[in-house]
């Protein structure tokens, strides 16, 4: 039995976003895939839950008028992967979904509470950054939205206000049309892993150069990171195999690697270099270029 | 909807689901897993109870068709749902041909893991979709086989794959 001392189940948003402003101190639960695991380990003890599992629509993706792509912050990994909109304009995200651990914690495991949880090997994280994607903020005040950027505070650390609540992912026109991507999850094994290290790449070519190049980092950092000077560097350059190792060793400047029992400091470094490598060439491909050596 | 478990006061929940095809009504603990009533008030012994931390997939169960690990599921979220259990898949005791698979390959050691993998499998042969060599394993990767036997899993699943292609090609619906 878990150590819950309550448990709300709002029907609406409106609802939950009203008891979530009068008990702040509810801990938010959306798949549970983390949550109950944390209190099967004896964290969160005697925590009251406010599950939002039973708002309908929250867990839908769409386009919206302007090309957005919305995802609901209650979309499981697997619905995010199978699904029609994701597959044909953001692949990378399917790619990135369908990494993270088995297909059983897929069905339940929502985007949403992947982000929220503030984990650096969030897979879908440094992904969500390389795509430049904004945050929906709600409380029952009103709404906000950030640049996923702004959101990460720390390791397991989100900028969430008191009462408020992830409401979808935005995943803006500018930010996936037209472009290839890739991302790499590296970790021993191949399921039921977190990410040693996680390379998301996205780039448009043109006549076989860089329209524009985005990389994001997960486990670089204690939060997840976008490589700006590698980014800026590969602007409007010609795509050749020099240039993609440039944009790698550059993809090591935001990097504050350090030592866990997963890795230490000097491998993950090694990991960023050659795998921002492998991503690059791959995203390169598959936005119409070729970086052939 | 606000459940509250005070001091000493155990907070109490009907549940109603569908459970291999009945209808359940029980009260539960807000506090107990899936896994928790399906084993221990329901008796349906065949979901194991293996890591309790959602690694192993020994405890999976089909919710509405999708499997889940029932170890970190609250038991409240069942409500309205339809829940089926390795003892949910024989009809009359005629074993479906999922498990008859399971059997032919002899996909089966100690049999910890294999009600698990048998709904995965089945999961699979209800979506109607083709898999490769690589998506059938990729949808097996959330079970644990601790006798590792897991070759002749993938190809019990592979079977059970092939003979409902068969079967729906003979039987179009």
């Amino acid at each position: 039995m878990f150590d819950i001392c309550e448990l709300c189940e709002p029907e609406t948003l409106a609802e939950a976003k009203a008891l979530f402003r009068a008990n702040p101190e509810l801990k938010v639960i959306a798949g549970g895939t983390d949550v109950l695991i944390r209190m099967q380990h004896g964290s969160l003890a005697g925590a009251g839950l406010l599950s939002l599992r039973n708002i309908p629509h929250l867990d839908e993706i769409e386009m919206l008028p302007d090309g957005t792509i919305s995802v609901g912050a209650m979309a499981p990994f697997t619905r995010i992967f199978e699904h029609e909109l994701i597959r044909k304009h953001v692949p990378v995200l399917g790619e990135a979904s369908v990494s993270m651990g088995g297909p059983q914690v897929r069905n339940v495991a929502t985007i949403g509470g992947n982000l929220c949880n503030g984990a650096v090997s969030a897979d879908s994280a440094s992904t969500l950054f390389a795509l430049d994607a904004l945050l929906k903020l709600e409380t029952a005040e009103g709404e906000r939205i950030i640049p996923m950027r702004d959101f990460y505070a720390g390791p397991g650390k989100v900028n969430l206000l008191p009462g408020e609540l992830l409401v979808a992912i935005l995943i803006p026109r500018e930010g996936y049309e037209g472009m290839g991507g890739h991302y790499i999850k590296f970790a021993p094994r191949k399921a039921m892993d977190i990410a040693t290290l996680g390379v998301a790449v996205v780039c448009k070519i043109r006549e076989n150069r860089f329209v524009e190049l985005r990389i994001g980092l997960g486990v670089a950092a204690p939060v997840p990171v976008r490589c700006f000077e590698a980014e800026a560097y590969a602007k409007d350059r010609e795509v050749t195999w020099e240039c993609v190792q440039e944009i790698a060793r550059l993809a090591l400047k935001p990097a504050k690697a350090r030592s866990s029992w997963r890795a230490s400091k000097d491998y993950r470094e090694h990991l960023i270099e050659v795998l921002a490598q492998r991503a690059v060439a791959e995203a390169v491909k598959r936005g119409g270029g070729c970086c052939a050596d | 909807m606000l459940t509250k478990n005070a001091a000493g006061v155990k907070a109490r929940k009907r549940l109603c689901m569908t459970v291999n095809g009945r209808a359940v009504e029980i009260e539960i603990d807000i506090r107990e897993s899936l896994l928790d009533v399906l084993r221990d008030r329901l008796q349906f012994t065949g979901v194991k109870q293996g890591c309790s931390v959602g690694e192993c997939g020994a405890c999976t169960v089909l919710l509405d068709g999708t499997p889940v690990n029932s170890c970190i599921y609250l038991a409240a979220w069942a409500h309205g749902k339809t829940v089926v259990t390795i003892e949910g898949l024989a009809q009359d005791g005629k074993l479906p041909p999922v498990q008859e698979a399971f059997v032919d390959e002899g996909a089966i050691q100690c049999g910890f893991c294999t009600p698990g993998v048998v709904l995965s499998t089945t999961a699979m042969v209800d979506s109607g979709k083709c898999f490769t060599h690589d998506e059938v394993r990729r949808e097996l990767s959330g079970h644990l086989c601790r006798c590792t036997g897991y070759q002749k899993i993938v190809d019990a699943a592979e079977r059970a794959l092939r003979e409902a292609e068969i079967a729906a090609d003979e039987h179009p619906v």
